[in-house]
């Protein structure tokens, strides 16, 4: 039983540091100066990869519970949500402080001028709750309603993947790639839900 | 230290920076970059412009590996390594429409006729980045004089090499291919639009567009065709690549203007390639900073209108 209970620890440990494992790349890539001719550019776009990347192992969860009637990938829900939310945090952050040098003027400037950044930035305001609310305090608190709350992270992953779709020149594929897979989990989900109502 | 180079005028002066200079400020920003990692913050508040306007020489590596080169892949750094499959030798130019004298024109014949010299041009993407560059070139309304354009050509139309089994991104239809861009006869001929040959002093790299392609400083970068292989003198206006895949972003003119956004972000300001981290965007200039040169070019039009 403690045993069972620390490989668990263990094994959940490691997919942290792995989750982490981009972030020390980039912050090692940024000290050393490895990010090419537009570094600020590079680390921001690294950044809001991973955590459409991380939201998408999040979603992935669910329906690989449902193919493989296993638990276990419910327990790393919260990890894989968190970790899209200190991309997300670090992805708004950088384009804050270093693409705008933190410059109110500059943030007046561009943000009401490009659609695609109002959508990331609404992504990430509706980030916000979904990650004050993960620890287990709020969601023995809100109950049934944590859950409900909880659905808007399909809002989200839908508009991060619209801020995308918005903000490419011509090149749409990365997009629709990653637009093509959260159809295929959202439509494992559904044909899960229709079966069990049968049932 | 820094040394000036002088040509005819203002916009084509160069603030070189002295390499121990750029060195230095590179182990400083390493150590200030180490030291506030986590302390970013405090740097709000920051004013966002740059006060100089200095054209400081981009390091050749990140002007050489941050091209925007669609034909070969849409991602910037890729394309240095896949243009080395284009060959550029040998080149000829098919050069045609309203003048006296049509026909091929072998590039080694095009490079006799027409000293090289250097431009040392700040280049502005619509991207909103930028970067400063020693161009080897020649002006290209000498080059067109000689051809003896006819009293109805009223524009220039250049195209880019079509090539698909090398040039792997023409497979996919995210642009029209070839890619076509024109001028106004007026800017073509006017002294400041050059035909560039070379960069930093060597041939130009082919991801930069080898072994021709076009410079008009006061435009955003797509104007600049690379690997021009027609030029065809024209009376009506033609249609251009980025034009016809999205008429409301991109227009036949595309003057550098910080006043005119693009359709999806602003203009206002432009991050400088090769720039620190913590290093503020600079305003951008209309005509990006050549106004004094071609601003007399455009009286009369309607600069937000005309795009």
């Amino acid at each position: 039983m403690v045993a069972a209970r620390t490989t668990r620890r263990l094994l959940k440990g490691t997919v942290l540091l792995l989750g982490m494992l981009p972030f020390l790349l980039l912050l090692q890539a940024t000290i050393n100066d490895q990010l090419g001719a537009n570094p600020i550019q590079a680390l921001h776009f690294s950044l809001g990869d991973w955590a459409l990347r991380f939201l998408m192992i999040g979603l992935a969860l669910t329906p690989i519970k449902i193919i493989t009637q296993q638990a276990w990938p419910l327990r790393y829900r919260r990890m894989m949500g968190l970790l899209a939310f200190f991309y997300a945090s670090l992805h708004v952050l950088v384009y804050l402080v270093l693409d705008l040098s933190g410059s109110w003027t500059a943030f007046m400037d561009e943000v009401p001028k490009s659609p695609y950044i109002l959508v990331g930035l609404l992504t990430y305001l509706l980030l916000i709750p979904l990650a004050i609310t993960s620890i287990k305090y709020f969601k023995k608190k809100l109950g049934r309603r944590w859950f409900t709350l909880h659905k808007l992270v399909y809002v989200a992953v839908l508009s991060a993947c619209l801020h995308y779709l918005w903000l490419v020149k011509l090149d749409v594929s990365q997009p629709l790639l990653y637009m093509g897979l959260l159809g295929i989990l959202l439509s494992i989900r559904v044909v899960n839900s229709y079966r069990n109502r049968g049932a | 230290m820094n040394r000036h180079i002088h040509t005819q005028s203002n916009a084509l002066r160069a603030e070189i920076t002295d390499k121990a200079v750029f060195d230095s400020r590179r182990a400083f920003i390493k150590s200030t970059a180490m030291l506030s990692a986590g302390l970013l913050l405090p740097n709000l508040g920051q004013a966002q412009t740059e006060p100089t306007p200095a054209l400081a020489i981009t390091a050749r590596a990140h002007a050489t590996n941050y091209t925007n080169y669609y034909e070969f892949s849409t991602n910037k750094e890729d394309s240095t390594q896949l243009a080395k499959a284009l060959k550029t030798t040998p080149w000829s130019v098919e050069v045609s429409g309203e003048i006296e004298k049509p026909g091929l024109y072998h590039l080694e014949d095009i490079l006799k006729a027409n000293a090289i010299q250097e431009r040392i041009y700040r280049f502005r993407c619509v991207e909103a980045w930028s970067m400063v560059v020693p161009w080897q070139g020649f002006p290209l309304g000498e080059m067109l004089a000689r051809f003896k354009p006819t009293s109805r050509a009223k524009f220039v139309e250049f195209t880019t090499l079509y090539n698909p089994e090398v040039m792997i991104g023409q497979r996919s239809a995210i642009l029209n291919w070839p890619y076509v861009e024109g001028l106004r006869m007026d800017e073509a001929m006017h002294p400041l639009t050059i035909l560039a040959t070379g960069m930093y002093g060597e041939d130009l790299p082919n991801q930069n567009g080898a072994p021709l392609r076009l410079i008009v400083p006061w435009k955003y970068g797509f104007k600049s065709i690379k690997a021009i292989v027609k030029i065809h003198f024209r009376e009506t206006m033609p249609d251009t690549a980025w034009h016809k895949s999205a008429p409301r972003e991109y227009g036949f003119y595309a003057n550098v203007n910080p006043e005119v956004s693009h359709p999806r972000w602003s203009q206002s300001r432009e991050r400088v390639l090769g720039s620190s981290i913590f290093s503020p965007k600079r305003a951008t200039e209309l005509f990006n900073g050549y106004g004094a040169e071609v601003a007399s070019l455009y009286t009369g039009m309607d600069l937000t209108q005309s795009i």
